[in-house]
């Protein structure tokens, strides 16, 4: 070049440009640094052939790799069912009660049921299990429908007074506001709470229990211990549902609340009910 | 003795000297090594043999350790997360034993570089180490530095070509058999290598081998002292270890200037003559492409290759050897003001030695007594101390633990009976490869008693659990307490595992929650 200017200090050609007599020295890009920047160009266009990247109309091309994020996910669905398989067809073939005692396919129910529990049950159970007032506690020892493995896969498969089911749990406590006169739902609220704790008014026990043998026995049992077959609770316990106490008992007498419970297998299906009902009985109350 | 002028100059130009230092952006200078001998490349060919016998055959080592665990005296399982080093095993937990070497290797490494300088760098770098074995791959192929830079001017022939190709295909066999031996740390070795020459090993492993293939070959063969000077931030902090006590390789010019290669005629002139008669043979063996007689530089590895080459010139004079030698700054700089008067002069070699010619009493020499000072006496205090401290806990660490999680979700169960339980995920470890029963036992607990999911046996305050060798039992336990017996919100109590056979045991203390209402 015959404008070819060399800069006097650093003795390097010059590349012509200058700004208010400040001239840019052409000095050649490290050797290193040029190799990566192609190999980088040369990625960048065989990525775009091999990967979806280039925008047409109304799509973009496939790539010749024939790469899916969602095809991905598929795969990666279908190798998690493939991996779980044979626990999955260990738990179709096996009873609850089989599979809470086989070590292997505990672990595995308890970790699917926990997770399928997550997602479905804890809006009414709570994130524990722990329940809350009219939703009950799972953790515990008592059971309204019944604590074995098979009982809990039972209830979870029909709900509880769930109409759509024809085999959900049926029952319902008579409201005995129309039947008994206030002070009998006083005494006889007195007398449930008698028997499991302390109440104010002592006088009121022996008329409530007559009122008791009387009108709630029959679900209740004689000795108030409750009817599994019924869902009809304990009242002995250290555990309400619907509150402890004379006033929670009387207010439950006279208008009682019906806890309702969908029916889960038409949604989850089989295994992962069975899952649940392990779960359930793993929490530590299960009979 | 062969006179001065007898000694054959070498044409070789210390490329990557300050004087002539290309800009960054300039390709780089090829440098021919030239080959040494002497007592320092003896050494080297010692610590090669030891530092490559050591990483190509430590996994092929046996340890009986039993039926349940692998025989591999040196193994990183990562599929099971254990370390395995001849008689220790260690669990991740226990990763602090490698973190503590760590802090050894660190503080080790200044406690050397401040005795006898950068001699990592220079004798068991790998990259020092692996540059060596191609270097002689090199040479045995291409020749010595001579009919190297020949070749490598040459045009391309049938004769370039097929001992460039030789040269290659040898490095790319050692690049593949290091990136090999790596992942034999991590597997079997034996079952791994038949694996991998059956094509039926992990896709990992290959990749690994690929990686370090390609690392050793361009690291080791292409780059070679630019790694060092270039990416290794390890030189610059060395410098900053050294002091003026510390042994580095040092070109004595008190004794070596004013260089001449016509000594007679310069001192028939009446001009003071050194030892050094600039034959270049230093410049030329050294690996790193620069002339020692600058000074200290940066991409000095103190590999002392240029002490051999020297050495053998001065016995070829009959002049004392050590013109380039391990010296301290610290003599240095007192043999350099004896030579200049204190500064005020050029050097003038006839100030260090008597009228005879040998060398004047006065001259510093090093001892090791200098290497013994405060400095260093810290660092191997240092060292030892965390030395200690690790084969303490080494020797007296336990192999039975215990871990308990207590349950917060709910924190506490009211039970139809009145009484409160809670629940806790129990963590048994049984850290020997031998299988061994456990009594987990309550403490503490006025009343408690537990029950442990899976185990059909009624509640108690003790069980026996079978735990499998070198495994991590996990146990949910639900404990339960009568509600006459609650004293507090929350209850410490114990946790204890024992193994009667070896009368190991383990504690943990838990809380016991209960509603605030509970008595």
């Amino acid at each position: 070049m015959s404008n070819e200017h060399i800069d006097e200090i650093s003795g390097i050609t010059t590349t012509g440009h200058e700004w208010d007599g400040i001239k840019e020295l052409n000095n050649p890009l490290p050797r290193w640094w040029v190799i990566t920047f192609y190999i980088t160009v040369a990625w960048a266009l065989a990525y775009t052939i091999a990967y979806p990247a280039w925008p047409m109309l109304s799509s973009a091309t496939r790539g010749v790799l024939g790469f899916s994020s969602r095809n991905d996910v598929k795969n990666e669905m279908a190798a998690a069912d493939a991996a779980k398989a044979k626990y999955v067809t260990a738990i179709q073939s096996k009873t609850v009660s089989e599979i809470a005692a086989d070590d292997t396919l505990r672990e595995f129910a308890v970790a699917a049921g926990g997770a399928a529990f997550k997602v479905n049950c804890v809006q009414c159970h709570g994130s524990g299990a722990q329940g809350s007032a009219g939703f009950p506690n799972l953790n515990d020892d008592d059971w309204l429908w019944g604590g074995k493995a098979e009982q809990i896969q039972q209830t979870i498969t029909h709900g509880i007074r769930f109409a759509a089911d024809a085999d959900t749990r049926q029952s319902e406590m008579t409201a005995f506001a129309d039947v008994l006169k206030p002070e009998q739902i006083a005494q006889v609220s007195a007398y449930v709470a008698s028997l499991s704790g302390p109440v104010q008014d002592k006088s009121l026990i022996e008329p409530g229990a007559k009122v008791f043998a009387d009108n709630c026995a029959a679900c209740h049992g004689e000795n108030a211990k409750g009817n599994r077959d019924l869902g009809a609770p304990n009242l002995t316990d250290a555990i309400w549902l619907h509150g402890s106490g004379e006033a929670a008992i009387a207010a439950q007498v006279r208008a009682p609340k019906n806890g309702v419970m969908p029916a889960w297998v038409g949604r989850l299906g089989e295994t992962t009910v069975k899952e649940l009902a392990v779960y359930v009985h793993s929490l530590g109350g299960g009979e | 003795m062969l006179d001065q002028s007898q000694v054959e100059r070498l044409e070789a130009e210390a490329v990557n000297s300050a004087k002539t230092r290309q800009p960054l952006y300039a390709a780089r200078k090829k440098i021919f090594p030239k080959r040494a001998s002497g007592r320092f490349r003896q050494f080297k060919w010692l610590v090669m043999a030891i530092t490559l016998g050591i990483y190509y055959l430590t996994p092929w080592l046996r340890w009986d350790r039993g039926p349940f665990a692998p025989d591999q005296a040196v193994l990183i399982d990562l599929a099971n997360r254990r370390f395995y080093f001849f008689f220790i095993e260690i669990w991740p937990q226990e990763f602090y034993y490698v973190a503590g070497l760590l802090m050894m290797a660190g503080v080790g490494l200044f406690l050397i570089t401040s005795t006898v300088g950068r001699a990592w760098c220079g004798y068991t770098c790998p990259q020092t180490v692996w540059v060596d074995l191609f270097l002689v791959v090199e040479r045995a192929i291409e020749g010595d530095r001579n009919a190297r830079m020949k070749l490598d001017a040459a045009p391309w022939s049938a004769r370039k070509l097929f001992l460039r190709v030789s040269k290659h295909a040898i490095w790319l066999v050692i690049a593949v058999a290091t990136g090999g031996a790596w992942i034999f740390y991590f597997a079997d070795a034996p079952k791994l290598l038949s694996e991998v020459v059956t094509g039926t090993a992990a896709p990992i492993a290959y990749a690994t081998i690929a990686v370090l293939t390609g690392t050793t070959y361009v690291l080791g063969g292409l780059m070679r002292e630019q790694v060092c000077t270039y990416m290794c931030p390890w030189p610059r902090i060395q410098a900053a270890m050294l002091d003026e006590n510390s042994l580095t390789v040092t070109y004595n010019d008190w004794r070596g200037e004013p260089r001449s290669r016509h000594a007679k005629k310069a001192s028939a002139a009446g001009q003071s003559v050194g030892d050094c008669v600039d034959c270049n043979a230093c410049v030329a063996v050294c690996p790193m492409g620069i002339d020692i007689r600058d000074g200290q530089q940066l991409e000095c590895i103190t590999c002392a290759l240029c002490i051999d080459a020297c050495d053998s010139i001065m016995d070829k004079l009959g002049r004392e050897r050590g013109l380039i030698s391990y010296a301290t700054l610290a003599d240095y700089n007192a043999n350099m003001a004896m030579a200049t008067s204190g500064g005020t002069g050029p050097v003038n070699p006839a100030l260090v030695r008597t009228p005879s010619g040998s060398f004047a009493d006065g001259l510093a020499h090093f001892h090791l007594g200098k290497i013994f000072r405060l400095r260093t006496y810290i660092y191997l205090g240092v060292w030892s101390a965390i030395g200690l401290v690790l084969v303490y806990s080494l020797l007296t660490r336990e192999r039975l633990e215990l871990n308990v999680l207590h349950d917060r979700n709910p924190q506490f169960v009211t039970l139809s009976d009145g009484s409160i339980r809670n629940g806790y995920t129990v963590k048994l470890l049984n850290m020997i490869p031998e299988p061994r029963t456990v009594e987990i036992s309550l403490h503490d607990l006025d009343g408690g008693e537990m029950s442990i999911v899976g185990i059909d046996q009624p509640a108690s305050r003790s069980f026996s659990i079978p735990v499998e060798p070198d495994r991590l039992k996990m146990l949910k336990v639900f404990v339960r307490q009568p509600v006459e017996q609650i004293r507090k919100p929350a209850q410490s109590f114990e946790f204890r595992i024992d193994d009667t056979a070896s009368s190991e045991t383990a504690e943990y203390t838990a809380t016991f929650n209960a509603p605030e209402n509970s008595r």
